[in-house]
């Protein structure tokens, strides 16, 4: 059976993961690393010792900005932020299911958008989103309440519009992708 | 006319609509015909990678095979955009199988990608291919020295594909000083605004955008320009959310870079969708078009 390193590793991205020397200079340049049980570094040496359920569950690689900042700074070109995709492709391709964090529940709803659409309607996409993290935003009475004037500003100034863009390629972009797993599958 | 595909984003028609208009209003006058790439896809961004990387490609690539039929540059307005687009050009071109196995697919729809596209970023096309000096030579407004904070974000200038220094931009500089106005000392001017991530986990990238705020403010900047849809919609539209959450008055406008070379270039705020910045720009274009009362009233 594949290794989880190896996993990592055939991923876009995952393949210089063995270069790191653990200096940390992600994890003191990483603006979210406050936020996350497993910063950069940490998370690294975690995928190497092979520790899958551990580091797949947590919802450490979901604070990822994507601001490349540790990706630029690394000595050893490592991309631990392609590391951070990887592992949420990982995790969201089996199963996992992780709390502490409302990201997946966006990036689900932002994928869903598109699919239906061809391109993502913004405000549809919020809507969604918001609806399905509901316990979420019982807990925060506050901060949801919150949301909204900021929703109405946007709205206001024509920057959500009601309706969808949809492209004719609809149909089309999904036999693509539906002929990608089964190609992939056969892989 | 320079000739280009033009690959405006999903969020030129929506959060970033003042965006689509301005770079729409500015492309004549500086010689850009943005052919806009027919019926293209969203690119994925990060979400679609997040999910699903190896079909992200796939998404991607559709539109990358659109634009080869064309055989011209594929441009964005939109930092995501570009990083997603770029990115999975370059994987694409350097993974022979994996672009076969794309092709495959591609191919139900008489697809087909080569790996010869080149991906770029409007603000790259603006300093090579325009270039500052024949903007200049177009300047109809004078813009009287405004203070100007450039906010490049991350995703123009990381992961680095050699157009601009990754820490210490100087591209959109460049522009900013062009047109008449002056760049401020400005040490946040690449550092991450919260992307998306300030609609699900807002408590914890508000203070990203307070240390933005506040570098812009303490440099004496008017307003911030940025190239990117998201980070202006985070500094511009979440700016309340800051001033409650840190107890600060931060009133910076937040514009395009296209919106202030549209104004230099004696374009009309409503065309150029100042319309839609949240943060009134009221105070920019009184002191760009009556520089005198500006001073005397304040």
């Amino acid at each position: 059976m594949k290794s989880f390193l190896d996993e990592v590793k055939a991923t876009p991205g995952g393949e210089h993961i063995n270069a790191c020397i653990q200096c940390g200079t992600c994890t003191g340049t990483c603006p979210m690393a406050g936020a996350m049980e497993y910063p950069p570094r940490k998370i690294i040496s975690m995928i190497r010792a092979g520790m899958r359920d551990k580091v797949l569950a947590s919802s450490s690689m979901w604070f990822c900005l994507s601001c490349y900042m540790c990706t630029t700074r690394c000595p050893r070109g490592v991309k631990p932020t392609e590391i951070a995709h990887a592992l949420e492709s990982l995790a969201s391709q089996h199963g996992y299911r992780v709390g502490g964090t409302s990201t997946p529940a966006l990036y689900r709803n932002f994928v869903a958008s598109m699919r239906s659409n061809g391109r993502v309607h913004e405000l549809g996409m919020m809507v969604r989103f918001y609806l399905s993290i509901i316990p979420e935003l019982v807990r925060h009475p506050v901060a949801t309440i919150k949301i909204m004037p900021l929703g109405l500003k946007l709205f206001s100034h024509r920057r959500l519009p009601l309706l969808p863009t949809r492209i004719k390629g609809r149909e089309e972009l999904a036999r693509i992708l539906g002929k990608f797993r089964e190609v992939r599958g056969e892989a | 006319m320079k000739q280009y595909s033009y690959f405006p984003g999903c969020s030129a028609e929506s959060t970033g609509l003042g965006y689509g208009l301005s770079v729409q209003a500015v492309a004549g006058p500086l010689e850009l015909e943005l052919l806009e790439l027919e019926d293209w896809n969203c690119c994925g961004s990060t979400p679609y990678g997040s999910l699903d990387e190896e079909e992200s490609l796939v998404v991607a690539a559709r539109n990358l095979a659109l634009a080869e039929k064309k055989g011209l540059d594929l441009v964005t307005p939109c930092s995501s955009c570009y990083v997603t687009l770029a990115d999975a050009n370059l994987y694409l071109i350097e993974h022979p199988r994996m672009l076969a196995r794309v092709n495959e697919a591609l191919a139900v729809a008489k697809l087909e990608y080569h790996g010869h596209i080149r991906v770029r970023h409007i603000v790259e096309v603006m300093v090579n291919d325009v270039t500052p000096e024949f903007i200049a030579a177009r300047i109809k407004t004078k813009l009287n020295g405004l203070k100007v904070a450039p906010y490049y974000g991350c995703q123009l200038v990381r992961p680095r594909y050699g157009f601009d220094d990754a820490e210490n931009p100087t591209s959109l500089d460049s522009l900013v000083t062009c047109l008449g106005a002056e760049v401020v000392s400005f040490p946040m001017k690449a550092r991450c605004c919260g992307g998306s991530l300030s609609l699900s986990e807002e408590g914890k990238v508000l203070g990203l955008m307070e240390r933005i705020l506040r570098s812009a403010t303490q440099s004496g900047a008017q307003c911030l320009v940025t190239p990117c849809p998201l980070c202006q919609t985070n500094l511009d539209a979440y700016q309340g959310q800051v001033n409650a959450a840190f107890k600060t008055s931060y009133k910076l406008p937040v514009l395009f870079i296209t919106q202030l070379i549209g104004l230099a270039l004696g374009l009309e705020a409503k065309t150029l969708g100042l319309d839609t910045n949240i943060v009134s720009p009221a105070g920019v274009l009184d002191y760009i078009y009556n520089p005198v009362s500006y001073m005397t009233n304040r």
